[in-house]
């Protein structure tokens, strides 16, 4: 697979590309089984009525103390004070990465902290940062039950199919994020026999399409994936890592990041490398922030709302 | 052969453990008190120099400038870090002649290599 394979892919069918970089929390509204990003998290949350919504926060890098953001714990706490500031109640929240910034147990121990005020079911995929520990097993053991291999798994809610995956172990030298065989034939499995009219939900913590190759932002052997999700009407990919919102609309596929809660990183071939970015700090909350994904009967895509923790 | 690895910097004694066969011993001695150093930088997820040729029974360091944690590893799985926070450091000693690919285990778009050299009258090499 090339970027250029799909681009054209994209040319025929008259795809929508586009890439948005504003907001902080994504509100994601599935409706009809196809996922729509709507503009404030309070305006989705309004007009969702029935359906299901839930919520993406991603890379909170809990024990992050540089320069782009002294206390990554303390925008975390804002960002599930706005969470139980919300109107109504979402269903759960999704996590996609990097918890911890260094796999320390107490980082794991403060994000937890924090995260569980939020009273929600909360279903995690780790990042590269959630693996440093020398054993690779303080993820697994907190975030991992009931998982297959190192944490994919699926679940259904609302008549909506959630796959939880793995892109950030076993890489390989010069390579970008990789989901290995393994767990390839382990979705083969899971997807095969259901309806294609249901609404899949994937989320992962390195992007599943390739945003920027140059600095790794993207999933190797994602276009398999990709081919197994193909016959189905409606796909959400969900993904973080990259630290800002970026959309992009293939086909039945809505690929969307989310924002960190932590510190931003700057727009590809922007900066000199993907690095934490500095910015004024009047500024960082704007370019902080949660997701709300909402997902409505009838309607085939879902509403995502970025919305950031002020500004 | 034989190769040494040197942790340098308290901080990552901490965490990841490396489990090749290389890896002998880590030790606490400065690699750099009894053989040639040399040493690579990693700033703005590259490394500096990419590619680095010294002589066999050279000492080599990592130095993560990076405000990102970086960990080495060797492609031949020769050499591989714990994890490196900011100014963390690591130091392997190449004995044995040859090129030796290597990335960073987070972010695999990095790589670099170390090219061994025979020490003097070599016959270390092939």
């Amino acid at each position: 697979m090339s970027e250029d394979d799909r681009q054209h892919g994209l040319d025929r069918r008259k795809v929508l590309e586009c890439m948005t970089w504003v907001g902080t929390g994504v509100l994601w509204t599935i409706s009809g089984g196809v996922p729509r990003s709507l503009g404030l998290i309070d305006q989705a949350l309004a007009a969702e009525t029935r359906g299901l919504t839930f919520l993406q926060i991603s890379d909170s890098h809990v024990g992050f103390d540089k320069p782009a953001n002294p206390n990554a714990l303390g925008t975390l706490e804002e960002a599930v004070g706005r969470i139980n500031a919300m109107p109504a109640k979402p269903a759960f929240m999704i996590h996609t990465g990097d918890i911890s910034h260094l796999s320390k147990p107490s980082e794991f121990d403060d994000a937890d902290r924090i995260i569980s005020q939020t009273r929600l079911d909360m279903h995690y995929v780790p990042g590269e940062h959630d693996f440093l520990d020398e054993e690779q097993k303080l993820y697994r053991e907190r975030y991992g039950r009931g998982t297959q291999g190192a944490g994919w798994y699926s679940f259904d809610a609302n008549g909506v199919h959630f796959i939880g995956l793995v892109n950030v172990v076993n890489l390989k030298a010069g390579g970008l994020g990789n989901l290995g065989d393994a767990q390839l034939e382990w979705l083969e499995n899971d997807l095969k026999g259901r309806s294609a009219s249901t609404p899949i939900v994937v989320f992962a913590h390195i992007p599943l399409w390739t945003v920027y190759p140059q600095w790794g932002w993207g999933t190797e052997d994602s276009a398999r994936a990709l081919e197994y999700l193909k016959r189905f009407g409606s796909v959400t990919v969900l993904n973080g890592h990259i630290h800002q919102v970026m959309q992009k609309i293939e086909g039945n596929v809505t690929f969307h990041t989310a924002r960190s809660t932590a510190f931003p990183q700057p727009a590809p071939g922007t900066a000199p490398s993907p690095g934490p970015m500095k910015v004024p700090d009047d500024k960082l909350r704007s370019v902080l922030g949660i997701a709300t994904v909402t997902f409505k009967q009838g309607e085939a895509r879902l509403a995502i709302v970025d919305t950031p923790l002020a500004g | 052969m034989s190769l040494r690895n040197t942790f340098a910097g308290a901080a990552i004694a901490a965490a990841v453990g490396a489990t090749t066969a290389a890896v002998l011993a880590a030790v606490v001695l400065p690699g750099w008190a009894q053989s040639p150093a040399s040493a690579v930088s990693i700033d703005n997820f590259t490394f500096n120099p990419q590619k680095l040729t010294v002589k066999a029974g050279t000492t080599v360091t990592w130095t993560n400038k990076d405000d990102i944690p970086h960990a080495i590893a060797a492609v031949g799985k020769e050499f591989k870090s714990k994890v490196l926070d900011t100014d963390n450091s690591f130091s392997f000693t190449f004995t044995t002649a040859g090129s030796y690919n290597y990335f960073c285990s987070l972010h695999p778009h990095m790589t670099g290599t170390i090219v061994v050299e025979p020490a003097t009258g070599g016959d270390a090499g092939h």
